[in-house]
């Protein structure tokens, strides 16, 4: 198993992301994340797409997402290649017992606090879903009340784009 | 000039060089049927008995011509009803375009009478669906739908166009007919590794499917035959691609496939597939297919290519283009040792056949081949009598197998061959069972009223022939709900629509009724009676491989 990371390109219509979800559903593509956004044209919308699987699922999902019109462009992201973030919020309970071991581990991934009340903390990371993943991980111990993930954005480093070859 | 958008609709059909539309009206298409009647004179419409019946005659005749078929209907029950045949039409990769009236934009979304959403229905049976948000768009959504509908591998397109679009008035300018998208050959690359396998095979095998009547490269599939020495075989959808009596031709393999093509297709080391998906009816379990034979699949559709996975060598662009690439690349050779193991197969298969001169599943379409016209459209319903005709009707010319094999769509029949008559204008012949065609005799109205010269000829076996082997085989005889035991009077029935019919109960019998019918200009059934416990042999067990292939059943 290996994981992928595509940005699908598609023509900015009603109904789009349906089509490419659909698509998924219907051929079981097993998708981790996907993210939908505005782009440099309002032409276009980028589809980004994370998921694991084998070589050859991955060329299969792509041939399938080809033969949808409303597609344009499809590149794949090697991690040596291109940039990529996700943004996370999360809600943690607010307590004595907790709170400096919460604070410590934020200020460790650079987290920001976005909100604080008696009852509850909210905080902010971004940064690549690994590191995402070992900040909620840590905050298992404590009290999570929410989590709201965006899902992956990336680019290709460089001079490069999806449209340019 | 300004139109409204139901005269733009009609007026880019007829651009786009449409004859001829099929379909049923309604309150939300009520405006585009004003259009139809005021252009009747440029454009024909074809009312069914049924939407369904519409859409497999849209699909008719688009199998047996190659152009786009057309069919309107009305929002709710009447999209609804396409849907069978939208999915019969996409499963098999026909180009068809389906129009569908829908309520008024400000009503989409409230739950109007008769709202369905029908482009969110059929997202997943169509290669692309639309709904038209303004008459700006119209004309170019329908010539779009056009372009998609029969470029590359074909299928269906839906536009849904709401009420007030169809009112709205907007300038119509004319345009050339649309071209389809530019078809091209595979990369060099690919070619000269797949010529290389071929050139080392000892035991090809040239695997035709359907892609090679859409691609009409029949004269390259036997060329590249002929350059090889190799025996080609097909898969139910590559039927009528090539003619049945070609001395390299095996016929079908597969699930019920004719035992020395499935069988060289088994011991083949290279197995040359044009245009063929390996569908589990053709490789019965992928695990033991053809584990001893490298594949070369040629086809348009990457998406298929990689189906298989890493065991093909994909060779990805239109078959014909690049078999026009490859041959010259090839060695000219002859096999005689590989060309005698399938003889012998060839005579094992004789061995095997159906000698019996009495009225069989056999018989009776080798009866009916006497009757055929080089040109003659054959459709089908789906169970044992589709398989029957797939093994033993003729064929010279391509597009001339009418019958729904991906979706296998029982009720196809009557819609399929009413859409080949009016493509093709040829007496048509369909080939259908008690079961099938109880699911579509309502059109039966439709082609007396349209003096369809029509064969119907019905294997009446009293059962639900194909799901009964099954049980017999494989269910311990349960036969449970495919015993139909109904007193329809076929005969009577196809009078009371207005055709002609007869009762057959021996070859001589249906010997004379296909004279008469072929001299019948309309509808002529043939109600004949076949034994319930015939079986579609050879049969290839679900899941089974080739040793266990069931030749014969035992008593
Ligand atoms: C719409 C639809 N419903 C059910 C089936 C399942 N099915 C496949 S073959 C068959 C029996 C067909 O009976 P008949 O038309 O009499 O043909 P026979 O096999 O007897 O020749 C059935 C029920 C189907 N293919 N399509
Ligand atoms: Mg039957």
């Amino acid at each position: 198993m290996t994981k992928f990371n595509i940005a699908v390109l598609v023509r900015d219509k009603a109904g789009v992301l349906n089509r490419v979800t659909s698509m998924f559903r219907r051929r079981r593509f097993n998708i981790d994340s996907l993210t939908v956004s505005e782009t440099e044209t309002d032409k276009y919308s980028r589809i980004t797409v994370t998921f694991s699987g084998e070589e050859n699922t991955k060329d299969q999902l792509v041939a399938q997402l080809y033969k949808l019109p409303d597609v344009v462009k499809i590149k794949e992201f090697k991690p040596d290649e291109s940039v990529s973030c996700e943004l996370l919020l999360i809600k943690m309970k607010n307590d004595a017992a907790s709170r400096d071991d919460i604070s410590a581990a934020a200020t460790a991934f650079k987290a920001k606090t976005v909100n604080y009340t008696k009852d509850a903390i909210i905080l902010k990371v971004t940064g690549e879903s690994k590191k995402i993943d070992e900040f909620i991980k840590l905050m298992r111990d404590y009290n999570i009340l929410e989590i709201c993930r965006t899902g992956v954005v990336s680019l290709e480093v460089g001079g490069e784009t999806i449209t340019k070859e | 000039m300004k139109l409204s958008g139901s005269d733009i609709l009609v007026k880019t059909l007829i651009e786009q060089g449409v004859d001829v539309v099929f379909g049923y009206p309604g309150g939300q298409v009520i405006n585009i049927y004003d259009s139809l009647y005021k252009y009747q004179d440029e454009i024909q419409h074809v009312l069914t008995a049924h939407e369904q019946g519409a859409a497999h005659a849209a699909d008719g005749y688009a199998r047996a011509t190659g152009r786009v078929g057309v069919v309107i209907a009305t929002s709710g029950p009447g999209a609804t009803n396409l849907v069978t045949g939208i999915a019969t039409a996409y499963l098999d990769s026909v180009p068809l375009v389906a129009i569908t009236g829908n309520v008024r934009t400000d009503q989409i979304g409230t739950d109007a009478f008769q709202e369905i959403d029908i482009a969110g229905i059929t997202l997943p049976i169509t290669k692309h669906n639309y709904v038209v948000d303004s008459v700006e768009e119209l004309a170019d959504t329908i010539r779009e739908a056009f372009k998609i509908a029969s470029s590359g591998r074909p299928g269906p397109v839906l536009v849904d166009i709401p009420k007030d679009i169809q009112v709205a008035k907007f300038d119509y300018v004319e345009q050339p007919k649309i071209t389809k998208d530019a078809k091209s050959a595979a990369s060099d690359a690919e070619i000269a590794k797949a010529a290389e396998i071929i050139n080392e095979a000892e035991r090809p095998f040239v695997y035709v499917g359907g892609g090679v009547l859409t691609s009409e490269a029949t004269n390259e599939a036997i060329a590249l035959a002929d350059t090889i020495d190799a025996p080609i075989g097909c898969s139910f959808m590559g039927i009528s691609a090539i003619p049945t009596d070609h001395p390299r031709y095996l016929g079908m393999q597969g699930m019920h496939g004719h035992f020395a093509s499935s069988q060289s297709m088994h011991h083949a080391d290279v197995i040359i597939a044009l245009g063929a998906r390996f569908n589990d009816r053709v490789t019965g379990n992928r695990a033991k297919f053809a584990k001893k034979s490298k594949i070369i699949h040629i086809d348009i559709d990457k998406a298929e290519i990689g189906k298989m996975g890493s065991m093909v060598n994909g060779v990805n662009g239109d078959i014909k283009l690049t078999l026009e690439k490859l041959i010259p690349l090839l060695k000219k050779t002859t096999k005689p040792e590989w060309q005698k193991q399938v003889d012998e197969f060839k005579v094992k298969e004789a061995a095997r056949d159906d000698h019996r001169t009495t009225l069989g599943p056999k018989m009776a379409i080798s009866t009916l081949n006497k009757y055929l016209s080089p040109n003659t459209p054959i459709a089908t319903d789906v169970g044992q009598h589709q398989m029957w005709a797939a093994q033993y009707a003729d064929f010279k010319t391509p597009r001339r197998f009418i019958s729904s094999g991906g979706l296998g769509t029982m009720g196809y029949g009557m819609g399929g061959a009413i859409g080949a008559y009016f493509g093709t204008k040829e007496h048509t012949v369909l080939v259908t069972g008690d079961g099938s065609f109880g699911m579509c005799l309502n059109e039966l109205a439709t082609a007396v009223t349209n003096n369809v010269p029509l064969v119907i000829l019905l294997l009446n076996n009293g059962v639900l022939g194909m799901v009964r082997q099954w049980q017999t085989l494989f269910f311990d005889k349960h036969y449970s709900n495919t015993v139909l035991d109904r007193k329809t009077d076929f005969v009577a029935l196809t009078k009371a629509f207005g055709g002609d019919a007869a009762r057959v109960d021996t070859v001589e019998e249906l010997d004379k009724a296909l004279e008469k019918a072929f001299s019948t200009n309309g509808v002529f059934l043939i109600d004949c009676a076949i034994n319930k416990d015939e079986f579609v042999l050879p049969m290839l067990p679900p899941g089974g491989s080739m040793d266990d292939i069931i030749v014969k059943v035992g008593d």
